[in-house]
């Protein structure tokens, strides 16, 4: 029972993590219709370049709002080179693009750091709590993995929704033409989704890598995870990324935990395969119309 | 209509030497003249160049399936590397548990291959762009997870023992081996090449442009696509299983991301959708981390990190750049250049070599929306 509540707990956190990832695939897709496969790998140099600001002798938290900002920067740097000028060719074309830009990043991360692992520090113990007589395995940094996802959500529901730039911005992604005639002026706003999303990625990063440790891969499961929990609650949806992200958490930690850790990617298959077969949609998102 | 007509009728009159128009006939000539260039290739090449010759044969049948998938299906894949490393783990698993000849073991690997694209292609088929690519990535990078979970069985980090076959004892076993992948990427490249001919091939173009008239037009679209990806699982996973022969040991490690990479760096490179290309692709694949990016490192002086990571970063760059300016690759800018010669040639051949985007546009027939950019530059079979 408590080895349970242990994985549970264990879940949750990674699951919260996962969410964040999913709510920049999520971003993105419904604004462009286009899953940025290089999401992980943009985070993973930003992470590196947080290390290094990290070793210049900054605080965690300096070297987090910068990070922040250097994700803002890349990805609004990287829909404006590689993204406008394939928007309207085939969706094969921008797949294979942020693929072969994810591969191209990893390389570059080799090249320069190689693939030595590195650690980075957590802002709060990482070792569970004594809660009366038995020992949870919930830490402080747990805690803080929680609070920062949910502030994140939150800025974004803010932004969404009470926001005149989220308005719009809503209403480039529903139908960019509509918008653009009623004076939307639609290219920037991709742009800004981009940023925004890939600050996400960046912030799932940072929440990642004391758990595990810094290489050029260390975010390709965690891409796979996140695509998992936006399939699973629909890739259009960023309520469905926050839930998705949990079930995906949930369900991959008990794997892990009852069956094996080496199982968990190929458990992120079978979930994505389950949930496209019994709801292909995900839960949470609108119901589309393929156009012929 | 005449616009239609024309170019075939072009094609057979102003050719001065016909070809069988039986495309079994053709495609074996084809095969048995490159066959016959091979087999004085490797007699003329170092044990070492018919080792890399044999890399290019297999890479050349694991970018054929990919092309038959991505190019000619429109089904994008981001998981042949998965399916050849399954290839790779079954034909280890057969020679360690055993005592078959190479052919038999060869046809399980392809039958056990097809039956595993298979259960990932059924799901698949509900599925468009980006939740195909994603799944087929998970496939990628889970797969080979699943080798270090059940240790005893897949011998872990260590792997399992593939010795390439031995053969006659007056022939280096580099050539022979290198002799068994040509022949296999021969009778590979001729049956796809048939399949293309054939009424499948057809219903493959026409998934491609559009499903929906596809279907309207009776074709069984998810069957299509399961074949598809069975037919493409297949070629990867005989594929895989001449890379551990070449490798001589399997384990998890000969079958990262980058694998996944290269084969659609190939595919992108070769031209999606022209088989022809896959030579092209395969040959990039095979030379550029072997020998192009370490000469191009020492040349730079550049560092030993650097130089294990050029082959990456320039496939990473070449699709980035590739899908931004040619998307058509090199078979098709060997198209575009054959077209502007006989444009300079002759005026009557011109309509020949145009494109079918354009042969579409001439004949008053809309181009296909989602026909996708990447593929439109595509002729019919080899």
């Amino acid at each position: 029972m408590q080895f349970f509540l242990n994985i549970t707990l264990g879940g949750i956190a990674s699951g919260m993590i996962v969410a964040a990832v999913a709510l920049g695939l999520v971003l993105i897709f419904r604004a462009t219709n286009i899953v940025n496969f290089a999401q992980g790998a943009m985070a993973m140099i930003t992470t590196y370049l947080a290390y290094a600001i990290l070793h210049q002798g900054v605080d965690y938290w300096v070297a987090l709002i910068c990070a922040l900002a250097i994700g803002l920067l890349f990805g609004g740097v990287v829909q404006f080179v590689l993204i406008r000028p394939i928007q309207n060719k085939s969706p094969l074309n921008a797949i294979i693009l942020t693929f072969g830009f994810l591969i191209f990043l990893e390389g570059i991360a080799g090249a320069i750091w190689g693939s030595t692992t590195r650690t980075y520090p957590a802002p709060f113990s990482e070792s569970g709590q004594k809660l009366g007589h038995t020992q949870i395995a919930f830490s402080p940094f747990d805690v803080y993995i929680l609070l920062s996802v949910l502030v994140l959500m939150g800025i974004m529901l803010v932004l969404f929704r009470a926001t005149n730039l989220g308005l719009r911005m809503r209403a480039v992604a529903f139908a960019p033409e509509a918008a653009r005639l009623l004076g939307v002026r639609v290219q920037p706003l991709l742009t800004l989704g981009w940023a925004l999303a890939a600050a996400a990625g960046v912030l799932a990063a940072l929440l990642v890598v004391p758990t595990s440790s810094l290489t050029p891969n260390f975010m390709d499961v965690i891409l796979v995870y996140g695509f998992t929990a936006a399939v699973v609650g629909g890739l259009d949806s960023p309520v469905g990324a926050l839930v998705g992200g949990l079930i995906t958490g949930l369900s991959l930690a008990w794997v892990g935990g009852y069956l094996g850790g080496s199982l968990e990617p190929m458990a992120a298959l079978a979930l994505v395969i389950v949930s496209l077969m019994v709801r292909p949609e995900g839960i949470f998102a609108r119901p589309a119309a393929r156009r012929v | 209509m005449d616009a239609v007509k024309r170019p075939v009728q072009a094609l057979t009159a102003k050719s001065w030497f016909r070809l069988p128009r039986q495309p079994m006939l053709r495609h074996g000539l084809f095969a048995l003249l490159a066959g016959v260039g091979f087999y004085f290739l490797t007699n003329w090449f170092s044990a070492f160049n018919d080792y890399e010759l044999g890399e290019i044969a297999f890479f050349a049948i694991a970018l054929a399936g990919l092309t038959l998938l991505t190019g000619i299906t429109g089904q994008i894949s981001l998981g042949n590397g998965g399916f050849m490393a399954v290839g790779a783990f079954t034909l280890a698993l057969l020679y360690t548990h055993t005592k078959w000849n190479l052919v038999p073991e060869l046809f399980v690997v392809v039958i056990v291959s097809v039956i595993a694209g298979g259960i990932i292609g059924i799901p698949a088929t509900r599925l468009r762009g980006p939740y195909l690519a994603g799944m087929t990535l998970t496939v990628a990078l889970g797969l080979p997870y699943l080798t270090n979970q059940y240790e005893s069985i897949f011998g872990g980090d260590q792997g399992l023992n593939t010795p390439p076959p031995t053969g006659p004892s007056n022939i280096n076993p580099e050539q022979w081996l290198a002799w068994i992948q040509i022949l296999g990427a021969l009778i590979v490249l001729v049956l796809l090449g048939n399949l293309l001919r054939s009424r499948f091939g057809r219903s493959f173009r026409a998934v491609r442009d559009d499903e929906i008239a596809a279907s309207l037009a009776g074709i069984n679209v998810p069957r299509t696509k399961v074949i598809a990806f069975m037919v493409s699982a297949g070629c990867a996973g005989l594929a895989g299983a001449f890379l551990a022969l070449s490798a001589g040991i399997t384990n998890s490690a000969e079958f990262p991301l980058a694998l996944s990479i290269y084969l659609l760096a190939g595919v992108v490179l070769g031209g999606t959708g022209s088989l022809m290309g896959v030579w092209w692709g395969a040959i990039i694949v095979v030379y550029l981390p072997n020998e192009w990016a370490t000469d191009l490192a020492s040349d730079f002086h550049a560092n030993s990190l650097v130089s294990a990571n050029l082959a990456i970063i320039i496939f990473g760059l070449v699709l980035v750049v590739m899908m931004l300016v040619a998307p058509s690759g090199i078979q098709g800018g060997i198209r575009w250049l054959a077209a502007k010669t006989a444009a300079y040639f002759s005026s009557d051949t011109v309509t020949n070599m145009t494109l079918p985007l354009q042969e579409a546009t001439e004949a008053g027939i809309n181009p296909p929306v989602n026909g996708g950019s990447v593929t439109s530059t595509e002729k019919q079979g080899v």
